[in-house]
Parts: structure tokens; sequence; C-alpha cells
């Protein structure tokens, strides 16, 4: 006897078109990611940037 | 001219396909924007000028981003060329992957942003060097010469060669003779260069309409520019060694690369480099095949013999080699 409760061997149901991501989505998704990383990258360039031009003149200022 | 103008600006098989981020990245031509790195980078160097690493960075990553502003206006400007010519149909504006506007945006913020951050990141004469090799290439070259004269690629040559100018100006705040004939050099590189590439592509040249010295003059007269250009280039390439700026391995680089360039632009003189195949002459197409291999030869030689004496030079000022007039006795 097999039981009821147990879970069925059920076939893989087939990926439709409507399934796969849309290449529009993944074409959006890749141009977000570069740009928050360029934008990233130069915000930390331009903070870098500050801190050689400065260099210790970041302490020369009155207290 | 007007029909060229009101071309397609789109390739027949043109996709809706998205525009993915490297999409963007072939925009700014990458393959350019390395040669600029690496010139541009040159020039930095020799200047042997104190600049601070990061500085130093900053600045070839502008000269970057200013080269591949460049290349974006380029491809906004000229999709309907593009379009039409094999080796170019397939970029982003004329595919229809990005719209013309896009690349135009991207180009111009682009130039904004490398000279505005040269400028305050490290000088203002570099960045207005900058500004005036975007704006030679994008409006100069792109709109004017390219369409208007078989010289497009003479005058436009200088675009290609301020780099290192910009590299120099950058760390020494000044440019002096020796900055300048490194711009000597890749000036005088470019027609043999471009021409030896035109020789075996005129067609397409021809179909899109631009009139390149090929179409235009022929391919006989070319092939004597060529070797003309090549025997005014080479000399220039030696006199490095005479400035203070190149030491002995420059001077053996640069002596043995010409005389090769030479032969070889003698080889292309000689050749039938882009004579088109007449259906008469059906014994002797393969004299035709090869006149394209001594234009091809030369083409691909340039790109080496550039490189070298530009890595030499680069090493050299790295190491702190002594310069050739340094090993001559009583020498400066």
């Amino acid at each position: 006897m097999s039981d009821p409760e147990a879970p069925q061997d059920v076939a893989p149901a087939e990926t439709t078109a409507a399934d796969r991501p849309d290449p529009r989505f993944q074409a959006r998704r890749g141009r977000n990611i570069a740009l928050a990383l360029g934008l990233i990258a130069f915000a930390i360039l331009v903070f870098l940037v500050t801190v050689v031009r400065l260099g210790a003149n970041v302490l020369d200022r009155p207290l | 001219m007007a029909t060229m103008m009101s071309a397609i600006t789109t390739t027949p098989d043109a996709t809706d396909s998205p525009a993915r981020w490297q999409d963007y990245l072939q925009l700014l031509k990458p393959r350019v924007m390395s040669l600029v790195v690496f010139t541009g980078a040159t020039g930095l160097v020799c200047a042997k000028a104190p600049i601070h690493p990061l500085l130093g960075a900053v600045a070839v990553l502008c000269i970057a981003v200013g080269a591949g502003a460049s290349g974006a206006l380029n491809m906004w400007y000229d999709a309907d060329i593009d379009a039409q010519m094999r080796r170019t149909r397939g970029r982003p504006v004329p595919a229809g992957r990005i719209k013309g506007a896009e690349a135009l945006s991207m180009g111009v913020i682009l130039s904004l942003l490398s000279v505005m951050f040269m400028g305050v990141a490290v000088n203002w004469l570099a960045a207005g060097l900058l500004a005036f090799t975007i704006f030679f290439y994008a409006v100069v070259y792109t709109m004017w010469l390219k369409r208007w004269t078989a010289q497009n690629i003479v005058i436009g040559g200088l675009a290609g060669a301020l780099p290192p100018v910009i590299g120099w100006a950058a760390a020494a705040g000044e440019v002096p003779l020796n900055a300048w004939l490194l711009c000597a050099i890749i000036f005088m590189w470019t027609p043999a260069h471009f021409w030896a590439l035109a020789l075996y592509s005129s067609e397409d040249y021809e179909k899109a309409g631009v009139p390149m010295m090929p179409v235009v003059a022929g391919a006989a007269s070319t092939r004597r520019q060529i070797f003309i250009y090549s025997l005014l280039f080479v000399p220039i390439c030696l006199l490095p060694a005479f400035t203070g700026l190149g030491g002995l391995p420059y001077l053996a680089v640069a002596a043995t690369g010409g005389l090769v360039f030479l032969i070889l632009a003698w080889r292309v003189m000689r050749s039938r480099a882009g004579d088109s195949a007449d259906p008469r002459l059906d014994g002797r197409l393969y004299d035709v095949r090869a006149g394209a291999r001594d234009a091809r030869n030369l083409f691909a030689f340039s790109i080496l013999y550039l490189t070298l004496i530009f890595a030499t030079l680069l090493v050299e000022a790295s190491l702190g080699l002594p310069t050739f007039l340094n090993l001559i006795p009583g020498g400066v």
C-alpha cells in the first residue's frame, strides 16, 4: 500500500517563455549595477583626491 | 554628400534588443582608449616631474574618459556612415541598440566631467588641452574634415597625437619641446597607418561616401604618399635620442624598427594594393591579393612600431636610464 500523503513524483514543469526572465529587465539591471558602481567609484575617487590635494593642510586651521 | 547625409542611420537588420552596459562601453571605443591611455601615460612618465601617483592615475583616467567621450560623440554623428560600412555597422547606434540622442548625451556629459575633473584634481593646462583634443576630434575631424577632404586623417590625426602632451602637462604643468616631439611622432605616423588600412578597405569608404585618399586620389597616389610620409616619419622617431628624451635602447629600437617600416612602406608603394580587380586580368588577381597583403603588413607593423617606441621611452623613464646625450662624452 502506498501512503496517500507521500509526495508524488511530479515531472518538472516545462519552462515557458513567460517564466524566462525578461531580457529587457536583465539588461536594465546590468546597466543600473554598472552605473551604481561607477558612481560609487567616482565618489571614492573625489574623496581620495581631496585628501591628497589638501594633505596636511586639513589640520592647519584655527580651532 | 547630400545623399550620404540623408542616409539611413540604422542597418536593415537593426534589432530592438535592449542596450546592455557593454554597449555603452563599446560607445567609448575601448581599443582607441587603450592606445590613448598608453601614450598619455608615456607623456606623464617622460616628464619626470614629481606628481602624486593618485593624481597621475587620475590624469590618465581623465584622458581615457575624454577619449571615450570623443568616441561617443563620433558614433552619434557618424551613425549614417557607420551603418554603411562592414567594419562599423555592428556599432551600438547604427545597430539600433542605443539611440543617437543617448550617445550624444553620454559624450557631452563625459566630456564635461573629464575636463572639469582634470582641472580641479590635476591642473588647468592639462584640462584645457584635453578640452581642445575632444573638440578637435568631435567637431573639427568628425563633423568637418572626415566628410570634406582627403586630408581628413592627416589633419585630424592631431587629436590622436595630443594625449602624450596632455600627460606631460598633467605631470609638469608645462609642455616643452620634447612633449611636442611625442605629439609629432604620432601625428606623422597617422597617415601611413590609416592609408594602409584604407588601401584594403577603400570599397567600404567609397560606399559610405567618405573621401579617404584611395577613394579620391586613387590607390597609386596613396601608395606613393604613404612612402613619402614614412620617409618623414622615421627620422622624427629618431629625434628623441638627440633631444635628451630617449636613451641608447630607444635609439636602437627606433632605428631598427624604422628601417623595417621603410622597407614595408616601399613594398606597399611597389605593390598593387588598393587597385580594383579588373575582371579582364583573371590570371593576375593573385597580384591584387598580394598587394593587399603588403598594405596589411604595413598596417600591422605600424601599430607594433609605435607601441615599441613609446614602450621603450616609458621603460627608460620609469627606470631612470641615462639618455643618449648623457652617454656621449662631454654630452648634456
